[in-house]
């Protein structure tokens, strides 16, 4: 099953392999210099913009509407509702076959009868301006008939709770349960127990470009044409098409720069569907730009969980079963077509898997509420996996004085175990658990940190240090959705072709909304080739014109995009050096390709030119053998079959500073360590974990979409949404440790992720670490400073 | 977030804002550095039919020493007061507070006059103006009077001026020697507005504190001065002690009555503003030298 390790797959030392140099973001340079070409940069002739009409109310009857002023104001194109939308799209209707107990209903574009979240959309005006609509769509007259609401995801699962939908006669959206080995037995035998009560605040994805969609259909073709910010365009062609009644090739999605998308641009929202409808109700092009407060209350939420666990330890330091009960509440409908379980799923798998216990428990209960959709986005549900897992283990520790450091290399699957399958049913082709320790203590002098903290302790300095091991699933296989019968990709795929000029040109299904992910396809095309860098181009994002791929999720663009595109780019090669080797006369063997020249295999004297190959095999094919046809496309889907995911792992430790009088908190360092397998540039990925951490760092100690018991979101706006600026982060200290995945021949795992799936339990684990020895305890994120000085026990 | 409709005037000198003010009455506001009005504006919040900008008014600009008073014109950007050698040297305080003033591109349009004339009740500004005992002069077409700051702010969002009158000048007492001040502010971010702040200032002779001026701001409707708790500041003297700060927070609680908001409760707040409150005169006392206790 396994591939050999290549020679590309580990981090070569060689100047001229491009692989693994830190080279700058291909479109830095343009879209610092303003030259970026966003969706809501672009106009079309006769575009008309729309504006929707949403429920103030969480639930709420929509008893009438009267569009008819509306219609009627200036610059006003067409005020349409639910009902007439409804004609021409299809509701989404979610379903996932290894979850057929799921409980689900209809979700329409815009809504008919109800609302069920303060945000939805229930009608839409088109205008000839932004402004002009938004005018207009105060003048549409709605009618409501409250219905009583259910905020908490606790208080969603009583028995006597409103229903968010009458017709699943229940709040209760899925149950999930795994039980591995011999729980009851080991807390049994445990020496020690440590238990929590743990509460992760919901909050969501604050990216800097909002979202935009520009749909333009054309009646006389009966096709449409989609210019969208987005990670998936692929997928979203295939729901537009699906949803709107097209033939799969009428339909064009094409992602330009995306400013940032995090999963919250993976999945179709009702709104850009209901724009697309709108487009073709008009015949005309349709702009949607989601405007600052309203993507608080539609774009995907996340996390919103609230946990009991714990954990049994042996009077030796030995974990010897742990147990975890999740509450998680995903808002109105489960997100189309993904689904919002996979958050929880990932609790109930992603727990405890670094240590080698094997007794364990887990229970997750997925509630319908009266809120905006929560499903996924960076990280989905391993944060919180993490969080409970090494908070447990601090606790152990403390409780039982030992090092936590010590206990933690301990208690690790260890190497020789692999591959290993852990008590919650995931398995792992290697985790570089005690490598990664061992790099952290050679990042930071931890025994240093530990003297300095505990010296400023005597002068009521209250500072802590938080380590965390996290682990993860990137770049998913089959095995998921295909599995669960729902249309996404696992397969990646890449066309490379040789320019007449010499040069390259790569597309690929895979997209990049900032990650650089292009540069380190590039880099591995002129690897692969034996290019330079420069003399590659990649393009992605357009769902006609580049081949199939399931774009940016599951920290997968480097680890499958990476693969193709070194297949295809090595068929490619074979393919120049046929034609080569026939204006030679040599052996294809005999030849090989560097820095752009046919050169020697043999010694590397430099034979020929690859622009002069490539002349001859576009304008002057005469001199060729007859047989000789060159190939200079070539084609490659590469599919990731040899495991279910790549397992990635790493560390993080945080460095904090409490003032005990006001709850504050102020982080001092911040390091992680990380094991993505090959890294292909350390620029990007390390870019990669910073950016990770900050939003590790947000949900640990500022970001919080804040509800009331009436479902109404109280800080949807940036001014009372707090993301953490650069002020509030130092520098983050980064090592890799690098183990290839033996499943590829690039030997890639995924790093989107890694950042903000360990920093949360660092943070949380440091401040317990600064306030326990004034009594204080806390296991609610984001530590607020009135959390911290509710934990001091002073307000 | 587009704004309502409206009609934009600008303004070449104050009479041009009076006619506007006359013709539209309520409906007229005006445009200053715009980084409070125009997120409003764009939320739909407020819908004011005419804006009348007066940044073109160059009257209104500047920062003057004259005789015992610091004089700041009403459009002077935060960024100039920050920068100014004048304000160092004669306002300590206010240049203690501006760096917590938003952030610097905000603090390039923003303007002192448009920040004490909004009477936010967690900025930082009208704060310092009542703990300064500064003075602030309001313009109309019927002439000008002057308030003092401490009188200007009514509740939230309120204050003395009138619909028809423009804030022109805020004049600031130079004090005299022995005079300090402090001024502390917690935020949840470097820039934000505070959740609770306090600007202290007040006399140092002797050892013996006098004059103390309390101002919290993030605290009740509009900057609160806690003549009380300056009182029991007062009463302890030096060396200031434990048993000082207990009885100080213990008039804290009694005087101030901090408004729950997203970042706490009135607990949370009152615990923040009693923590601040310490710390602010621990400064303060360390500046007019000597040791500090408790």
């Amino acid at each position: 099953m396994s591939g050999k390790a290549g020679a590309s797959s580990s981090n070569s030392t060689n100047p001229t392999n491009p692989i693994g140099q830190a080279i700058p973001r291909a479109s830095v340079r343009r879209l610092v210099t303003g030259r970026g070409r966003y969706t809501d940069d672009m106009t079309f002739a006769r575009m008309v913009h729309a504006v929707f009409v949403r429920s103030p109310f969480a639930h709420a009857r929509i008893l009438s509407i009267d569009t008819g002023e509306a219609a009627r104001a200036p610059g006003v194109v067409r005020v349409v509702t639910g009902a007439e939308v409804a004609e021409v799209c299809k509701p989404f209707q979610v379903r996932h076959a290894g979850f057929p107990a799921l409980k689900v209903t209809p979700q329409h574009v815009l809504a008919v009868d109800k609302a069920s979240w303060q945000g939805e959309a229930v009608a839409a005006v088109v205008a000839e301006s932004r402004a002009e609509a938004e005018d207009a769509a105060e003048l549409v007259m709605i009618e409501w008939g409250e219905l009583p609401a259910v905020a908490d995801a606790d208080a969603a699962l009583a028995p006597d709770a409103p229903l968010v939908h009458q017709e699943l006669g229940t709040n209760e959206a899925l149950a999930l349960t795994v039980d591995g080995g011999d729980v009851d037995g080991a807390f049994a035998d445990a020496d020690v127990v440590v238990e929590e009560e743990f509460r992760f605040a919901r909050h969501t994805g604050v990216t800097l470009e909002p979202r935009c969609i520009i749909a333009d259909y054309d009646p006389s073709t009966h096709a449409l044409a989609v210019h969208q910010s987005h990670q998936a365009p692929h997928e979203m062609a295939d729901v537009y098409a699906r949803h709107l009644g097209f033939p799969g090739h009428n339909v064009r999605v094409v992602a330009p720069d995306v400013g940032g998308a995090f999963g919250l641009k993976l999945q179709p929202y009702a709104d850009e569907i209901a724009t697309c409808a709108l487009s073709m109700l008009l015949g005309r092009p349709v702009k949607y730009t989601a405007d600052r407060l309203e993507s608080f209350v539609t774009d995907i939420h996340a996390r919103g969980h609230h946990v009991k666990a714990r954990m049994a330890v042996s009077a030796d330091g030995d974990i010897l079963g742990l147990e975890v009960d999740d509450v998680y509440g995903i808002g109105a409908y489960s997100q189309f077509p993904r689904t919002s379980v996979f958050e929880g799923v990932h609790v109930l798998r992603m727990s405890g898997v670094a240590y080698k216990h094997t007794n364990y428990r887990a229970r997750v209960r997925v509630a319908y509420q009266n809120k905006a959709l929560s499903g996924h986005y960076r990280g989905v549900g391993m944060p919180i996996a993490n969080t409970v897992t090494e908070r447990l283990v601090d606790m152990a520790t403390t409780e039982l004085g030992l090092d936590p450091v010590a206990f933690r290399r301990r208690n690790y699957v260890p190497s020789e175990a692999y591959p290993h399958t852990a008590p919650t049913g995931f398995s792992f082709e290697y985790m570089s658990l005690g490598e990664c320790l061992d790099k952290l203590e050679e990042l930071v002098d931890i025994p240093a940190l530990r003297a300095e903290r505990d010296s400023l302790r005597a002068d009521g300095v209250y500072r802590g240090i938080g380590i965390a091991t996290f682990t993860e699933t990137t770049a998913i296989s089959p095995e998921y959705y295909g599995k669960a019968e729902i249309r996404v990709a696992a397969q990646e795929s890449c066309v490379v072709r040789l320019e007449p000029s010499g040069h390259v040109r790569c597309l690929i299904g895979m997209t990049d909304q900032g990650q650089g992910t292009a540069t380190g396809i590039a880099q591995v095309v002129a690897a692969t080739l034996g290019v330079p860098v420069d003399d590659v181009e990649v393009i992605s994002g357009d769902s006609a014109a580049t081949p199939y791929g399931a774009g940016a999720f599951a920290s997968r663009g480097a680890a499958i995009g990476g693969e193709v595109a070194l297949q295809a780019s090595r068929a490619l090669k074979e393919n120049i050096l046929a034609v080569a080797a026939a204006i030679l006369q040599e052996e294809p063997a005999a030849l090989d390709l560097s820095d752009g020249r046919i050169v020697a295999a043999a010694g590397g004297t430099a034979r020929m030119e690859l622009a002069e190959i490539a002349d001859i095999g576009h304008f002057r094919q005469n001199i060729l053998p007859p047989d000789v046809q060159p190939q200079f496309t070539v084609a490659r889907h590469h599919v990731p079959r040899a495991l279910p995911h790549l397992s990635g792992n790493g560390i993080q430790l945080s460095y904090l500073e409490v003032d005990p009088g006001l709850g504050a908190v102020k982080l001092l360092r911040h390091a992680v360590v990380h094991d993505c397998g090959t890294v292909i540039n350390p620029l990007l990925v390390h870019e990669q974990i910073r950016g990770g951490a900050v939003q590790g760092i947000g949900s640990a100690l500022y970001e919080e979409s804040v509800y009331n018991n009436e479902g109404q979101m109280l800080n949807a706006s940036l001014a009372d949404y707090l993301v953490p600026m650069a002020a509030e982060i130092p520098d983050i200290e980064i090592a890799d440790v690098i183990t290839p995945t033996r499943s590829s021949e690039l030997g890639a795992k995924g790093v989107g992720e890694a950042g903000v799936t360990g920093a949360s339990p660092a943070i949380l684990n440091a401040i317990n670490d600064a306030i326990g020895p004034l009594g204080g305890r806390l296991a609610e994120i984001p530590a607020t400073p009135e959390r911290i000085l509710r934990a001091l026990g002073v307000v | 977030m587009k704004p309502y409709p409206f009609k934009y005037v600008r303004a070449e000198g104050l009479a041009a804002v009076f006619q506007q003010f006359e013709e539209h009455g309520d409906d007229a506001q005006v445009l200053a550095g715009g980084q409070s009005l125009m997120p409003v504006l764009n939320m739909r919040l407020s819908a004011p039919r005419v804006l009348v900008d007066i940044n073109r008014i160059e009257e209104l600009r500047g920062i003057a020493l004259d005789g015992g008073e610091v004089r700041i014109g009403a459009l002077t950007r935060h960024r100039e007061v920050l920068e100014s050698e004048v304000v160092r040297t004669h306002l300590p305080l206010l240049a203690e507070a501006m760096p917590h003033v938003a952030h610097v591109a905000v603090r390039n349009r923003g303007t002192l006059g448009g920040s004490l004339a909004l009477a936010d009740p967690a900025a930082e500004m009208p704060a310092c103006a009542v703990a300064l005992g500064a003075t602030l002069v309001l313009r109309s077409a019927a002439g000008e009077r002057t308030v003092a700051a401490e009188d200007f702010y009514q509740g939230l969002y309120e204050t003395e001026r009138r619909p028809d009158e423009v804030l022109t000048e805020a004049r600031y007492p130079i004090a005299g020697p022995g005079y300090h001040g402090a001024f502390q502010e917690f935020a949840r971010r470097q820039g934000d507005f505070a959740v609770v702040g306090v600007a202290a200032r007040g006399r140092v002779e002797s050892g013996v504190l006098s004059e103390l001026r309390l101002v919290y701001f993030g605290c009740e409707g509009h900057a609160r001065l806690a003549r009380q708790t300056a009182l029991a500041a007062e009463a302890g003297g030096r060396p200031y002690t434990p048993q000082v700060f207990a009885a100080l927070k213990d008039a804290l609680a009694e005087e101030l009555d901090p408004m729950e908001n997203m970042h706490g409760s009135r607990a949370t707040k009152l615990h923040m503003a009693q923590t601040l409150t310490g710390r602010a005169l621990q400064a303060l006392l360390a500046r007019a030298g000597g040791a500090v206790h408790g």
